[in-house]
């Protein structure tokens, strides 16, 4: 386990050296949070520490940007995240109720994640699929057409592969 | 000569230097149009929109900080819908603000209140939802309280650019956009080098310095302790700000009689530490030149410079003087020697540090200054303060009649006067050190090459056929500057000064508040308080620390002499290595 932090710790940094090389290289401060989040599943302090170090950019302003944008995590997340679309289109198809269904049947709020770190749920907006509304996304894959019980049909797939 | 240009302003033609700002051009021509986030020593935000103008041929109102005049511009400074959206503006700038004035600490000296005012808001038309936010009280120096912050990013622009400290940034964002160092940490656990310059550039009271004047009132009613209290040098050329009185002037008698009126038992001098601090600093350096240690000596006095070596430059520790600053000076001698000489035991002492700066009320908690298991300063009060206090108990300070410091610590030489201006512990050490090397008198003891307000200066003196090249810088910012110069260049200079505040101690953090017709740390308020100090050493018979009869007589009597083990015990210190939790980015570039 240690050694593949090492190893990603390894991987962050030549991702900065090479960001480095670059004509702005503060500039870089997102995609370096992006391949920091890739490789650790959320922003550390320690990573954000060890950005710091290497690029020699304030903590103050990695902090400020990182919790400027809601895309980076700044806590653990679980092994998937769903993300709920709540764009216009889903929501007046019934978005809101998937969210409560789902949030009823994880016991968990919007930005958390349960204690078997198994999900975690998110609010999105549009995510371009409106044809299909309503629609979550977990992980990478869309899924469209929902109501209630086959999002939490949906998730006890997910549950079962465990 | 700059290329000139026509612009109207308000159907009136004038002529302005092209390449600058509307804001600027409409200044030079006297127009102040109302501003909030602007600062002349920090850079553009165009944040607050307060300064917005009417420019023909542009649709919407811009923002004249920002905007550069053209050629044939044609702007309007004060139409109705100007006026309009302007308080507008202010108003919903106070829509999220606590508005709790009458029992704020900046009742009556805040630039948003004035703002407000000038802005015409007599009644109101928005109610906006108000944020809530604990306030962090957790540093010794410096509190702040989101709730009073309007966004307006001076502190930021201040820490980041001109102190290149950067304990602050804007973090999450929209509504819930706060102002708080890295992973919204404490102000205790983060880079802040309690330099208060926050303080001094913020328009509401989002950031104040801890305040003791209640602890210290209770204090000086109690009749079982011994209240002693002494005053920086850069106190007495500022306080008269606070009451009104013309910036300048040096109120020195006028601020010991108040402390005694206050219920001081005895009044000292800081400018009497300060030429004990010379005493020591000079034979310390003497004693490095001649092979003791390494060079370049770099001064030790101010507080927030000693937070920001030890967390950023640990390697150049070495370097740093190991003289005590003059408070913690007299704060040791106060307890030992004043104690002794008078027979009081020194734990009944109460000892009082009245500060320009916000920074040492962080020093008088620090423990590797501890003497003998106590405190030397047991509280630090600024100059804002101190002269609160002053009113607040009736003292009618601008007619009060001057006395003297009290004896044995009270009298000082105008080397110690100068200690609260950039480039005047310096020019101290000189006075001392020539003498002291060369055994002759130093004649021309002004040494102008090291005065003045740019960044960073540099002189040279010959010493015994020696040449020492010194260098001074204010401000943490200029001060980074200089060090990488010494990193690269270790030989180029043998001593050097650093103040960590924009001016030195004059610009300190906890100095009077900016009236209604300056800006903070106004250059030309600046060069008052400094004049002040000078005029203070001109006036003196004695201008050289070790002439001082008060330091001899303590040298003699107690200390025996510079960097012997009394002084090394009771005037002398290290200090070690900070890692401020997560944050030691060295050479921190300004953005």
């Amino acid at each position: 386990m240690v050694a593949t932090d090492d190893n990603k710790l390894q991987e962050l940094k030549s991702y900065m050296d090479i960001c480095k090389e670059k004509e702005y290289p503060d500039s870089q401060l997102i995609a370096i949070l992006h391949k920091a989040q890739a490789l650790y599943g959320y922003l550390k302090r320690e990573t954000m520490d060890e950005i710091a170090v290497h690029m020699n950019i304030p903590t103050a302003h990695i902090w400020g940007v990182a919790t400027f944008y809601h895309y980076f995590n700044l806590k653990p997340v679980g092994k998937h995240i769903i993300s709920v679309c709540l764009g216009t289109a889903c929501y007046v198809k019934g978005a809101g109720k998937i969210l409560d269904a789902i949030k009823r049947h994880l016991n968990i709020e919007v930005g958390e994640t349960t204690e078997d770190k198994i999900f975690t749920l998110q609010e999105a907006r549009c995510l371009g699929a409106c044809g299909i509304a309503p629609v979550i996304m977990i992980d990478e894959k869309i899924y469209g057409e929902l109501n209630e019980a086959k999002t939490i049909e949906l998730l006890k797939k997910y549950e079962k592969i465990q | 000569m700059k290329p000139k240009i026509k612009i109207l302003v308000n159907d009136k033609e004038y002529q302005v230097d092209a390449d600058q700002t509307i804001m600027h051009a409409l200044d030079s021509l006297g127009f102040k149009i109302p501003r909030l986030c602007y600062h002349p020593k920090l850079s553009i935000e165009g944040a607050c929109r307060v300064c917005i103008v009417e420019v023909e041929g542009i649709k919407n109102f811009v923002a004249s900080c920002s905007y550069p005049i053209a050629d044939n511009m044609k702007i309007r400074t004060n139409t109705k819908e100007l006026r309009r959206a302007r308080r507008d503006i202010v108003e919903l700038i106070l829509d999220n603000h606590p508005e709790d004035c009458h029992t704020c600490e900046r009742d009556g000296i805040c630039e948003l209140q004035r703002l407000a005012y000038a802005m015409g808001i007599r009644k109101r038309h928005f109610q906006g939802e108000k944020k809530k936010y604990e306030k962090d009280i957790s540093g010794e120096a410096v509190i702040r309280d989101p709730e009073k912050c309007i966004l307006c990013g001076r502190c930021v622009r201040m820490c980041e650019e001109l102190q290149r400290v950067n304990a602050l940034r804007y973090a999450h964002r929209g509504f819930n956009t706060v102002v708080m160092p890295a992973y919204n940490m404490s102000f205790k656990d983060s880079v802040c080098t309690g330099c208060g310059q926050c303080i001094n550039v913020c328009p509401t009271a989002a950031f104040v310095e801890k305040n003791y004047t209640q602890e210290l009132f209770e204090k000086l009613n109690d009749d079982s302790i011994i209240k002693i209290a002494h005053v920086a040098p850069s106190v007495r050329a500022a306080i008269g700000e606070a009451f009104d009185i013309p910036p300048g002037k040096a109120m020195e008698g006028e601020v010991a009689a108040a402390l005694k009126k206050l219920g001081f038992d005895y009044v000292f001098d800081t400018q009497f530490s300060a030429d004990l601090t010379i005493m020591e600093e000079a034979n310390e350096f003497l004693e490095r030149v001649q092979g003791k240690g390494k060079l370049p000596m770099i001064t030790s006095c101010s507080s927030a410079w000693m937070k920001c070596v030890e967390q950023f430059y640990p390697e150049l520790l070495d370097n740093v003087s190991t003289c005590k600053s003059p408070m913690s000076m007299m704060g040791s001698m106060i307890k030992t020697y004043f104690a002794k000489k008078m027979k009081i035991d020194p734990k009944k002492i109460f000892s009082v540090g009245v500060m320009c700066c916000t920074a040492k009320k962080y020093e008088a908690s620090r423990p590797e200054l501890r003497i003998e298991d106590m405190d030397p300063t047991d509280l630090v009060v600024t100059t804002r303060e101190v002269a609160w206090m002053i009113k607040s108990a009736g003292i009618d300070f601008c007619n009060i009649k001057p006395e003297q410091f009290d004896n044995p610590m009270g009298i000082s030489s105008g080397a110690g006067a100068i200690f609260g201006v950039t480039g005047g512990v310096m020019e101290a050490a000189i006075r001392t050190a020539y003498e002291l090397l060369t055994g002759e008198t130093l004649m021309n003891i002004e040494v102008n090459d090291i005065r003045g307000f740019k960044g960073i200066r540099e002189g040279k003196i010959i010493m015994d056929g020696k040449e020492i090249r010194v260098a001074v810088a204010h401000g943490l910012g200029n001060a980074a500057d200089l060090l990488d110069v010494v990193k690269k260049d270790p030989n180029k200079y043998h001593f050097i000064e650093i103040m960590g505040c924009p001016g030195g101690c004059i610009g300190g953090g906890g100095q009077p508040y900016a009236s209604s017709n300056s800006v903070p740390l106004d250059e030309e308020i600046l060069k008052k308080r400094a004049e002040a100090l000078y005029n203070l050493d001109r006036s003196k018979v004695i201008r050289r620390s070790h002439e001082n009869p008060d330091v001899q007589r303590i040298y003699k009597e107690f200390l025996g002499r510079p960097l012997s083990a009394v002084s090394h015990k009771l005037l002398h210190t290290h200090y070690s290595k900070k890692e401020p939790k997560g944050i030691i980015p060295k050479h921190i570039k300004s953005r």
